[in-house]
């Protein structure tokens, strides 16, 4: 066997037509078009399965206007969500959404943004020793975990120091921003390490002071990473359901105030989801629901890129 | 093999009281953790020449130079005096952002901020309380042509620096040190990332600026070193081992390591 093997290949090697030599797979070339088929192959399965959770998402979301001839304006700007009398203006789920989320991140960003000076610049030695596994713990918390504290905490708290029933847009924001703060933090103090050591020692070798060198090179030049970590929390914010659905109080209604109840475009799926029909009006309303929050999250991806290429131009121009 | 070389038998120069010195440093000592580094530099650097630092790599010359405006702070333990109109600024009680705007520095890797030409230098001037816009402006053009660089950026001062050549960014890095009117400039081998032409720019640059400035730089180009400086320092395993006008050091070094380190056959 070895034999006519071996007398083979030095066939092949004495051959003199350099054509065929050179363009003979072996088992090299073998192996590069199996890899290339492998790889192809997965992401066209996961191709597959997003454009059509895509189409799913879009058709089932557009239903309600082309099905059910709801007007577009209306869906967006009416502030009556009652889905079984055909009222659905999905304004008050979209404020209510964009108030928590905005809320969350502009609370959470100054705290986490000085956590993780604190953990670069200040006393690099603590913050990796102590605050980088609290933080690694405290993303992993599940959501319900955070929804339940809200629960038992936060709402009584506001119930007690603010009145009302402690339900509403202020206790989301307190949970929310508890939620998002690891993340801010994490990505953040990742840019914040990025920045090139030499920009700093150029700083203070020019005498500038160590608070000067911070605040006017080191986040300065982190900028675009500090944005895409703010974003990524306010994405999380956004999209995050269970949690804020157990302090928000769920009333679809107009948010008056900070605490009365009300709800997000999250919330109100979670909460209607189970009891509407497929094919109904209520059950599309929902649909479309889930379609704004799909759109926005394609456009906090869009916003990330644009930020990581204006980012890199100024680093290149 | 390297070559065993006493570390006894140095030629260290001294000045006498009638030469007028920018810095000196006595008894230097500088430990990374349990890493001696530096031994024992007695070092004395006139006012306005060039003094330049020579020696292999890992011999202590980046070490040294850091020292002397306290840039190992946090990074490296340093003993002994480094004496700066007659101060000791090595005293703990001496205010660093002091010192560094008096002993600017410029590295062996062009670093200018993600900002543009005109903020680079502004940066440290406003940091520094200066807000005149009119003087800002004035002290921007002027180191710019202390630097050699001002006819070559004066139309694009808005443009980043980053977009500057390497050999722009680096008389850029001087400009911006020059910018805060130091007495001492320290270089750390600030052509070995740039092309002849460019190192013939940051050295012509260099000798116009040692009228106003005592300028101490470190280089591993022997040409270099002969073409700038006065003085010249020899290092070797963290020690100073012969000091002595640039003339004598390349002509006729004194000590043995010496000789072989200018004559290239060291080690
Ligand atoms: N930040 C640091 N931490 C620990 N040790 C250091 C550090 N910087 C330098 N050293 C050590 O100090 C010694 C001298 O290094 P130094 O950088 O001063 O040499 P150099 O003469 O500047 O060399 P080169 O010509 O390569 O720049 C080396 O043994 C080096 O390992
Ligand atoms: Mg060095």
């Amino acid at each position: 066997m070895e034999q006519t093997n071996f007398q083979l290949k030095k066939q092949k090697s004495q051959s003199n037509d350099w054509s065929a030599r050179l363009h003979h797979a072996t088992r090299a070339t073998r192996e590069d078009w199996m890899g290339k088929g492998i790889s192809y192959l997965c992401i066209g399965v996961i191709i597959l399965v997003v454009a059509s959770m895509l189409w799913f998402i879009t058709s089932k979301g557009v239903a309600t206007f082309t099905q059910n001839h709801v007007s577009l304006t209306k869906f967006l700007f009416g502030t009556n969500w009652a889905p079984d009398q055909g009222h659905i203006g999905a304004l008050p789920m979209i404020v209510g959404s964009f108030a928590v989320t905005f809320a969350a991140a502009i609370v959470a960003t100054p705290f986490a943004v000085g956590t993780a000076i604190f953990m670069t610049e200040i006393s690099p030695n603590k913050g990796r020793k102590l605050l980088q596994p609290v933080i690694e713990l405290l993303v992993g918390i599940p959501s319900v975990v955070y929804g339940f504290i809200g629960l038992a905490v936060v709402v009584p708290f506001m119930r007690h120091v603010v009145g009302g029933s402690g339900f509403g847009i202020i206790s989301a924001t307190f949970v929310l921003f508890v939620m998002v703060l690891p993340t801010i933090t994490s990505m953040t103090v990742d840019s914040l390490r990025a920045v090139p050591r030499h920009f700093k020692e150029a700083s203070l070798a020019l005498g500038a002071t160590r608070w000067q060198t911070v605040s006017r090179v080191i986040l300065r030049s982190a900028t675009p990473g500090i944005l895409t970590a703010v974003i990524f929390g306010m994405a999380r914010a956004f999209g995050e359901a269970l949690a804020v659905q157990m302090v928000i109080g769920n009333a679809a209604i107009m948010p008056k105030n900070l605490i009365s109840p009300a709800s997000t475009l999250t919330s109100q799926l979670t909460t209607g989801i189970g009891d509407t029909i497929d094919g109904t009006l209520p059950n599309n309303a929902l649909w479309s629901l889930a379609l704004i929050l799909l759109l926005m999250s394609l456009f906090f991806n869009a916003l990330v890129r644009v930020i990581a290429k204006r980012g890199q131009l100024k680093h290149e121009r | 093999m390297l070559k065993q070389y006493s570390f006894e038998e140095t030629a260290v120069q001294t000045f006498d009281d009638k030469t007028s010195l920018a810095m000196k440093t006595e008894n230097l000592q500088v430990f990374y953790g349990a890493n001696h580094a530096m031994h024992d530099a007695d070092l004395a650097f006139p006012k306005n020449q060039i003094t330049a630092l020579i020696g292999a790599s890992g011999s202590g010359k980046s070490t040294y130079l850091r020292s002397l405006n306290r840039m190992n702070d946090g990074i490296a333990t340093v003993t002994g005096k480094i004496w700066y109109h007659n101060v000791d600024i090595n005293e703990p009680t001496v205010n660093i952002y002091e010192i560094r705007r008096h002993i600017g520095m410029v590295f062996q890797r062009p670093n200018p901020f993600a900002k543009s030409i005109r903020e680079n230098i502004v940066y440290a001037l406003r940091a520094n309380g200066l807000k005149n816009k009119a003087e800002l402006e004035e002290r921007v053009e002027k180191s710019l042509r202390g630097a050699a660089l001002w006819d070559e950026v004066k139309d694009s001062l808005d443009k980043s620096a980053l977009s500057l050549s390497g050999g722009q960014q680096q008389r850029l890095c001087i400009a911006r040190s020059i910018a805060m009117e130091p007495d001492v400039l320290l270089l750390d081998e600030p052509c070995s990332a740039l092309d002849p032409i460019s190192t013939v720019k940051v050295e012509e640059t260099l000798l116009e600026l040692q009228k106003k400035y005592s300028i101490i730089i470190v280089t591993h180009n022997m040409q270099q070193a002969a073409r700038v400086s006065s003085q010249c320092a020899f290092f070797h395993l963290g020690h100073v081992m012969e000091y002595t006008p640039t003339g004598t050091m390349f002509s006729n070094p004194q000590i043995p390591v010496t000789q072989d380190y200018i004559a290239g056959s060291f080690g």
